[in-house]
């Protein structure tokens, strides 16, 4: 085994180790505590008030975490690496924006009292929506061009946020309640099922962005250079397009918007383990996952028993850390250009 | 001696409008052929259309005698290695950068590099003098070492053909000669074919021993370096004054400019 093997080999053992922590600490932390120790042995006495609130609640919420802290730190890495652009995310293509939208609506209309599906229902359906308008409206003479793609994202959202104030300007005071809640993202999520669906896209994403790990990598050179090199820039654009856009507008639907996880964590991770797709895609999965478990404990201890929204602990921590990190690898930068 | 490149009366072009026409010409194996012709006379539309970026509106490109047009972008890659004007500055390693050479051979799910595409990335790199920059980002390199670097990932491809756009614009000439003294080192050893487009005429007429000098889209002459840098042609094509001599050394054509006030005082002095 050469040394970037045995490299990457021991990140992603580190990352998995700490995923494992994260999820014991989000097991054991809340209003009922279950340390460690105990962990093993509540869980094998089904009849505990302890096994329920793990098998019932924290376990689900932390698998939610992990597949959504995942899939958009993934879906962030690759659409930075696809637009070649360090502040593009899940959200600046306007699927964020797109799911809001549907959301919005389907909390005006009153869906969400018929059947509580509708609600992740409608916030997929918006989000593909704007998936299918922001890729038709790029593509010129059958050739999709990146730059208008994300003017074009932007702009959607802007149109999108507008349609919703809209929406919240003429609806009750309830209503907007809702809205506002759903925005601001929550792994508080009752439906199993849905849940399990998430996980499972999730982790299929991680599996089929690998068939495309070294187009990406050849994509850091640029799409026509790609080109030169024999890779179909064009369909790997296009088919890790519609797979991100998928994963988010699933991660968005069932955890409101939570913002930063995707356009922190991949710079974050490209800074510890490189530029190279192949340990990228996995070391932001893992760390996206783990960064979200603990913000959601955080979430989850900081006003107990009351529950901060998930998406302003993730705003302020990503954004902080960002900043700190930009400011410190300038320097290192310059530093390297001398 | 067997044809490499055949362009058969291409056209092509953008959608804007600007086009190049009827473009004939042919290169032998082994050729180090540099295109020449002033700002938007269509060098760069010529590459574009012969890699493929750009399909061709009329005629045909034959690569070794087959149509270059059916070849994958993989086969493609596998004949003709491209190094653009700029370098694509990517936060990633030297030797990461040269390796990528290697994309066109890989396997389908090959997940690791093979140990022997290492050793020809490295053999590439030892020849450009780059190896001893291995391990620094691409961006932290000077604009000399940056083009040595893309020479290396384009040799590590192993082309037939090596297409180069301007390679020595934004060098100095202590880097100017040594680039172009490799590529004549590689062309002459490993019968590397190379076009090459060159905006300095008396490098052109130094290293190259056949040019195509375009104008408006169009060829307006072919051929060795002594018929196509003749001062008439010169100042047809690119509408300004120049003298050219020959090189006391190697016996090829040099091109001066001449300042417009010395060309008064040159005409002045030599009025009857």
């Amino acid at each position: 085994m050469d040394k970037k093997t045995l490299s990457w080999s021991m990140h992603v053992l580190l990352l998995l180790v700490a995923v494992f922590f994260a999820f014991l600490l989000s097991l054991s932390v809340g209003e009922v505590s279950i340390p460690f120790r105990d962990m093993f042995s509540v869980l094998s006495d089904k009849d505990s008030m302890e096994y329920g609130v793990l098998s019932y609640i924290r376990i689900p919420r932390t698998l939610l975490g992990f597949a959504v802290g995942g899939g958009l730190s993934l879906s962030g890495a690759i659409l930075q690496g696809i637009y070649r652009n360090p502040l593009v995310e899940p959200y600046t293509l306007g699927i964020s924006g797109g799911a809001s939208l549907g959301i919005t609506f389907a909390i005006v209309a009153g869906l969400h009292l018929a059947n509580a599906l509708f609600l992740p229902l409608a916030g997929f359906i918006g989000a593909l929506a704007t998936i299918f308008l922001v890729y038709a409206l790029s593509t010129r003479r059958g050739m999709l061009e990146i730059n208008r793609m994300l003017l074009i994202g932007v702009m959607i959202s802007f149109i999108s946020s507008s349609l919703m104030m809209f929406l919240m300007s003429v609806t009750s005071a309830e209503n907007i309640h809702g809205i506002v809640f759903w925005t601001m993202g929550s792994l508080n999520e009752s439906n199993n099922a849905m849940i399990g669906l998430v996980v499972i896209l999730s982790v299929a994403c991680l599996l089929v962005s690998y068939i495309f790990v070294m187009p990406l990598n050849a994509l850091r050179l640029g799409e026509e250079n790609a080109r030169h090199l024999g890779v179909d820039s064009g369909t790997t654009i296009r088919i890790l397009f519609i797979l991100t856009s998928l994963l988010t507008g699933a991660c968005i639907s069932v955890a409101g918007i939570i913002g930063f996880v995707g356009l922190v964590i991949p710079h974050i991770v490209q800074l510890w383990v490189g530029s190279d797709y192949r340990i990228k895609l996995i070391a932001s999965f893992l760390s996206g996952s783990v960064f979200l478990i603990l913000c959601d404990v955080a979430a989850r201890t900081i006003i107990a028993p009351n529950e901060l929204p998930i998406g302003v602990i993730t705003g302020i921590i990503g954004g902080i850390v960002f900043i700190v990190l930009l400011s410190r690898s300038e320097k290192h930068s310059k530093f390297v250009q001398r | 001696m067997k044809e490499l490149l055949v362009l058969d009366n291409v056209s092509c072009g953008y959608k804007s409008g600007f086009y190049i026409n009827d473009i004939n010409f042919s290169l032998s194996e082994g050729i180090f052929a540099g295109i020449v012709g002033p700002n938007g006379s269509g060098k760069t539309t010529l590459f574009r259309g012969i890699s493929g970026d750009l399909s061709l509106h009329k005629g045909a490109v034959y690569f070794e005698g087959k149509d270059f047009s059916e070849l994958s972008l993989r086969e493609k890659a596998q004949k003709v290695a491209i190094v653009s004007q700029f370098t694509e500055v990517a936060d990633i390693t030297v030797e990461e950068y040269v390796l990528m050479g290697r994309m066109p051979y890989r396997k389908q799910f090959q997940f690791f590099d093979k140990k022997e595409d290492v050793e020809i990335a490295h053999h590439y790199m030892h020849l450009t003098n780059t190896y001893r920059l291995k391990d620094k980002s691409m961006a932290a390199l000077s604009g000399g070492e940056r083009q040595m670097a893309s020479i290396a990932s384009a040799l590590t491809q192993n082309p037939r053909l090596l297409l180069l756009d301007e390679p020595t614009s934004h060098l100095d000439i202590t880097h100017q000669v040594r680039f172009m003294n490799l590529i004549q080192r590689l062309n002459e050893e490993l019968k590397l074919s190379v076009m090459m487009i060159v905006h300095d005429l008396s490098l052109a007429g130094e290293y190259c021993d056949y040019l195509v000098m375009m104008k408006n889209g169009r060829i307006f002459e072919k051929g060795n370096p002594v018929e196509v840098l003749t001062y008439e042609n010169i100042e047809k094509v690119y509408e300004t004054v120049v003298v050219v001599e020959t090189n006391p050394v190697s016996g090829n054509p040099v091109v001066f400019p001449v300042s417009e006030r010395r060309m008064k005082e040159f005409v002045e002095k030599t009025k009857p």
